[in-house]
């Protein structure tokens, strides 16, 4: 763990927007959680300001690329930006290849954008556990726009929900038929979609597919627009920058309250879970009554449920 | 907590239009446990240096083929010594003759691997020299 006078350091270069202190706080907050816990409390009140724009979408869509776009236009209008790219991490090695950088490589010397390739670890809802924090990070140190692209998205990778204001889906035509499109997961979380690669075969049909399954989607007040761009080119960039604005303006009707004190919820549930599951687990290892427990389930003596229940009830009177 | 991983750059400087060995590294230690982030072709120096400190990697691999060693390594070391960038090992690979071996190292490239070099030699070596960061 690193000393209160570092992390202290660490905080002003953050809000002073200096990037060598950014980077290295981002690094401490992927491998140490008890680290990353006092500098997230010492920028927390310095938070909230930025907006998050969460990129998603299948492996190869285009999603690197069209962010490169995106924050072009978005500079040309003075607005700084910052960038956390996931890409996963192999479950066989642990190592990871982080390519998103190759496609905004344009973006590399501006001093007005920062770019954080990040690599998913354990986690398996399209981000890192340590995005979310990462993107406070960036906030702090006093970006406007904060982008966040997810690894190749399936249709289970929903986490960027829980950090993103406006979740940006892009596909490429080909993405399957209205069926597809119908389905749980990724096709619920869009607030815009994307057909990217736009100039290819068939463009048309995959907005038409989408749109018809959106329209089934009654109950949302926000009917989520569907671009076609070309990310390559830059066509159609600036309608999706439009559309971002619009959702933006949405969710200041009053529906970003309601997003945001979802979010805190759902953080302050998952903290509190967190913790206590952790002290306890810690305290039955150095008690080393795990391993008995353990026995006693292999022998068929008692059940994993029972055991959790019965710890669960010591635990509790004790304290 | 987390485990600590060893984060590297694999760069390719200057004006070469070929990246498989490149490649190849950055495909080992990604299969050796390592978070390889790869800049892509065509990278000037100043570009390289802006993505390690973004990146805050351990470790900077350079490849080169076109022969412009000698002048593209010596500004990136200035640089990232300018940056107050001390903390990174770099090492290089491509196609560097014996003579300026010994130069690059005086500048503060720590190894030179050559063509054929076997992947695992890289591997070790990265494992063994990336510098021990909490």
């Amino acid at each position: 763990m690193k000393g209160l006078a570092e992390i202290e350091k660490l905080t002003k270069g953050i809000l002073a927007g200096e990037k060598r202190s950014i980077a290295r706080a981002i690094t401490l907050i992927e491998n140490n959680g008890e680290t990353a816990q006092k500098i997230i409390s010492a920028i927390y009140p310095h938070t909230g300001k930025a907006y998050i724009i969460g990129i998603t979408g299948p492996a190869g869509s285009g999603k690197s690329t069209l962010i490169e776009k995106i924050v072009k236009e978005l500079r040309k209008t003075g607005k700084t930006v910052g960038i956390v790219a996931v890409d996963p991490t192999s479950p066989f090695t642990g190592g990871a290849f982080l390519g998103d950088r190759i496609r905004m490589q344009n973006l590399s010397l501006d001093e007005g954008v920062f770019i954080r390739s990040m690599a998913s670890r354990n986690s398996l809802g399209g981000l890192a556990k340590a995005t979310k924090n990462t993107v406070r990070i960036l906030d702090a140190s006093g970006k406007d726009y904060i982008i966040v692209e997810t690894v190749g998205a399936g249709q289970l990778e929903v986490d960027i929900v829980k950090v993103a204001h406006t979740v940006i889906v892009v596909l490429a035509p080909g993405f399957g038929d209205e069926i597809q499109a119908i389905k749980a997961g990724l096709m619920e979380i869009g607030d815009i979609f994307v057909i990217n690669k736009a100039d290819r075969e068939n463009a048309d049909r995959a907005v038409i597919d989408l749109l018809s399954a959106l329209e089934l989607n009654t109950h949302k007040t926000w009917k989520p627009p569907v671009i076609k761009t070309v990310a390559l080119t830059g066509e159609g960039v600036n309608e999706l920058l439009k559309a971002i604005e619009e959702h933006k303006k949405y969710l200041q009707t009053g529906a970003f309250d309601e997003k945001r004190r979802k979010k805190v919820e759902a953080e302050l549930l998952e903290a509190i879970n967190q913790r206590i599951t952790d002290t306890l687990i810690a305290e039955l290892k150095k008690e080393g009554k795990l391993e008995e427990l353990i026995r006693k389930i292999m022998n068929r003596e008692a059940d994993p449920y029972s055991i959790a229940e019965e710890i669960l009830k010591e635990k509790i009177s004790k304290k | 907590m987390a485990e600590r991983k060893i984060r590297v750059l694999i760069a390719k400087p200057g004006l070469d239009s070929h990246d498989r060995g490149a490649k190849i590294v950055a495909r080992a230690l990604r299969d050796a446990g390592m978070e390889v982030i790869y800049t892509g072709l065509r990278q000037t120096p100043e570009q390289i240096v802006e993505t390690a400190i973004q990146e805050d990697v351990d470790v900077i691999g350079l490849s080169i083929l076109s022969g412009a060693h000698m002048a593209l390594f010596p500004r990136i070391m200035e640089l990232l010594k300018e940056k107050g960038v001390k903390d990174v090992l770099v090492f290089a690979g491509g196609i560097i003759p014996d003579e300026d071996v010994p130069k690059l190292k005086k500048i503060g490239i720590k190894e030179i691997f050559g063509p054929g070099t076997p992947t695992d030699v890289i591997v070790k070596y990265v494992k063994e020299n990336a510098p021990k960061k909490t």
